[in-house]
């Protein structure tokens, strides 16, 4: 293990995870008012905007749960609850794969718009440019490594080396020549994502925290006292 | 029965001259900012016509507001897990162009040009791009029926109402209808919100948006059946009326009323049972809404709701308030106070006085010594047709806003008979159903308007919101909730434990209204 494997996938994953707690907490404390998906649907309804957000969200839904079937949980717990390694494969190409593929357009319908609608690009910030970026190179590195080595049968097994790297992250014990050894797809995969953790906080990808589940069990009317002990707290 | 205490408004639009004041005042007071320039909190409508934004009222296209669904009172645009499901796009929205592209003038040009054959002029440029833009659309832009032969068509109170022939020069026909939030007793905004960043104030029902909480998923706007909560496009974050709570608080009236130039707005509140506000909302018939809502209406001169108001909590100078109420006098007393689209089931806390307008050639001028039998059939033929204000106030019951309007012609007439010394004739109140006491009544209230009489607007009471000397040395160190029941005089409770109660299904399970 030289130093430079240390450095990136032992060093810079603790850092870019600590900027990502830390940062989180400190702009829910201090920044309410920018906590948003700051949509822009409102300046233009358009069919780029209905297609683009509805496969993107829908994709990186579907991707976030894959990954956690892939890289988080061990390979090991499959064929205890009977999913064989041709089944794996099969759920992980296709409907990896379609997830990647929705996201992929989406993300790039999303783009399109951003820049070549004037209002949008006008009123988004630049912020917003960088993100989308960010987390098109993101996608499409891990989207061709996916559809790449795992269709074609590649010798590189990410559940023998990055799963195992990822939980050891996870529970402080660093296994950087897991990764070390990685296909540089892997690597750029690997390195980008951590990239996108260190930004989230700052970024209006804090809407993802924001995911309104209490919905579903809150009744319809809310009352609240003007006078209430939440309202003299944040006036204090 | 649980009561709670409701600020309302009336607009009497009799009096309405379409002026814009209301609408221009509101602007500088609270939306002449970057991103709101769009908003019109208060604007003033032509009607007939499409108005702002275009076509709100059609709710087949826009599914604000409630319906019944399989015998549930359920939001238009779907439940809770359909917005979930359409939380990254939401279909119903209406987008900018909907209501106007904002815009300024280049102004410096007229200054800054250099010598030309022809006088420089200030182009019009947008206020979202900066580019220069043709200007196809705009507030009020149907102002005095401007272009309204053509948008008309597309007003959906028009139906039932011979179109052809009411948009002939001949037979045209026009009102004014200010609008503001209506703050409802039922708001469908607040329901379709999934942040929980609206909200009812507990104290007197103003409909507010809590900006750190909205996080912009915008079903609010298309929840809202009168398209009154805004998107401040610089910010991304919802606003709307807030009924000018600030001044509210200290007892003054809205902006728009207090510079209304035909003084035809009132301000009270009412005392409602909180417990059947869904009850009220779900009757089956849409032209049993009116009723209902007077019905959720208490007395406030019956000794049991005052019993039971003090229990719940309503100070004395309010129950004082709700029984000097102009809202309360003349949408429950005097019944000539109407809701806007009752049939949106939101039970509105804006209520309007149907206009009169000209009798079509029926008494050549000799009003007063007339009997019933002649003036009332007259009714039919004032210049704006009865179904078109049934359609904008009863859901189309057009017997309700006919017996409105004969209140106020019974008035007029026995008013005027009073005014020229005459034995008072009572032909036409009696007629009606108002005693010689309540049509003075009216006319006091409406003709006389007196400041006093027109805003009966209790303070809040700040001072009970932390009596901090009282509880000097009671409590301890408070760390995180600490001592909750102490800090708040024993009155703090927690934001959601009412709603909760109040939307418990008693059939039990269903959080949904579908189900």
């Amino acid at each position: 293990m030289t130093p430079v494997d240390f450095l990136l996938w032992v060093a810079y994953p603790y850092i870019t995870l600590t900027i990502f707690v830390v940062g989180h907490i400190y702009r829910y404390n201090h920044d309410q008012f920018g906590w948003s998906a700051q949509s822009s649907q409102f300046l233009k309804t358009d069919p780029l905007l209905k297609w683009g957000s509805i496969l993107f969200h829908y994709g990186v839904i579907l991707v976030f749960f894959g990954h956690v079937g892939g890289i988080l949980v061990p390979q090991g717990f499959y064929p205890m609850i009977g999913v064989t390694e041709e089944m794996y494969h099969f759920g992980a190409v296709w409907f990896g794969g379609a997830a990647g593929a929705a996201m992929v357009i989406g993300g790039a319908l999303l783009t399109i718009r951003r820049l070549r609608n004037k209002r949008v690009s006008t009123n988004g910030s630049r912020k917003d440019l960088w993100v989308l970026l960010l987390i098109g190179i993101v996608t499409v590195v891990g989207f061709t490594n996916t559809a790449w080595y795992t269709a074609t049968g590649g010798e590189f097994d990410y559940r023998d080396t990055i799963g195992p790297w990822f939980r050891g992250i996870l529970t402080f014990r660093p296994m950087p020549e897991m990764l070390a050894t990685a296909p540089w797809g892997f690597q750029a995969h690997v390195f980008t994502a951590f990239t996108l953790f260190a930004v989230w906080p700052f970024t209006r990808l804090v809407h993802v925290w924001s995911l309104p589940l209490e919905y579903i069990k809150r009744r319809y009317i809310i009352y609240r006292r003007a006078n209430s002990k939440q309202t003299n707290k944040k006036a204090q | 029965m649980k009561i709670k205490a409701q600020f309302g408004m009336v607009m009497n639009l009799d009096k309405c001259i379409g002026c814009h004041t209301c609408s221009v005042t509101c602007n500088n007071t609270w939306t002449n900012r970057p991103g709101a320039e769009y908003m019109w909190w208060n604007n003033v409508e032509t009607k007939p016509g499409i108005g702002y934004p275009k076509e709100w009222e059609n709710q087949e296209k826009n599914k604000g507001g409630w319906e019944m669904r399989n015998g549930k009172l359920s939001l238009k645009a779907g439940g809770k897990a359909n917005k979930l499901l359409n939380l990254f796009y939401n279909p119903d929205m209406l987008d900018l162009d909907e209501y106007y592209e904002p815009w300024t003038y280049e102004y410096e040009h007229l200054v800054h040009s250099p010598e030309k054959n022809h006088q420089p002029v200030a182009r019009p440029k947008s206020q979202l791009t900066g580019e220069y833009m043709d200007i196809l659309w705009g507030p009020n832009w149907e102002d005095d029926l401007a272009g309204v032969h053509e948008t008309g068509k597309r007003d959906p109170n028009m139906q039932g109402v011979d179109e052809k022939v009411k948009f002939e020069f001949e037979q045209a026909f026009m009102m004014y209808l200010p609008r503001i939030c209506e703050h409802c007793v039922n708001p469908s905004c607040v329901s379709s919100c999934p942040s929980g960043a609206m909200y009812k104030r507990e104290e007197d029902g103003i409909v507010l948006v809590d900006q750190d909480a909205c996080r912009s998923w915008r079903f609010c706007m298309s929840g809202c059946p009168y398209k009154k909560v805004y998107f401040n496009w610089q910010t991304n974050k919802a606003e709307k009326c807030t009924f000018c709570f600030p001044k509210i608080e200290n007892g003054d009236p809205t902006i728009c009323s207090e510079t209304c130039v035909g003084r035809i707005r009132y301000i009270g509140i009412v005392l409602y049972d909180a417990d059947r506000v869904k009850e009220a909302a779900s009757v089956p018939n849409d032209q049993d809404l009116y009723e209902a809502q007077l019905d959720l209406i208490l007395d406030p001169n019956d000794p049991e709701v005052i019993a039971q108001a003090k229990k719940d909590g309503i100070p004395e100078d309010w129950i004082e308030a709700a029984q000097e109420s102009p809202v309360y006098k003349l949408a429950c007393e005097q019944k000539i106070a109407l809701p806007l689209h009752p049939e949106y089931r939101t039970l509105p806390m804006v209520w309007y006085i149907p206009p009169l307008s000209p009798i079509v050639d029926a008494f050549n001028g000799h009003f007063n010594d007339l009997d019933p039998s002649v003036v009332f059939p007259a009714i039919d033929q004032f210049r704006i047709p009865i179904e078109y204000l049934a359609n904008l106030m009863t859901a189309g019951d057009t017997e309700l806003v006919a017996s409105v309007l004969k209140k106020l012609v019974a008035m007029r007439t026995y008013m005027r008979s009073v005014d020229l010394g005459k034995e008072p004739d009572t032909t036409l109140i009696d007629e009606v159903g108002v005693s010689e006491q309540m049509a003075r009544d009216m006319y006091e209230l409406s003709a006389i308007a007196k400041y006093g009489d027109r805003y009966v607007i209790p303070k809040a009471h700040r001072e009970q919101a932390e009596d901090m000397f009282a509880h000097q040395g009671s409590a301890g160190f408070d760390f995180m909730d600490g001592c909750e029941s102490c800090a708040m005089n024993g009155e703090w409770k927690d934001p959601y434990e009412y709603s909760e109660s109040y939307w418990s299904d008693v059939t039990g399970g269903a959080k949904d209204g579908r189900q």
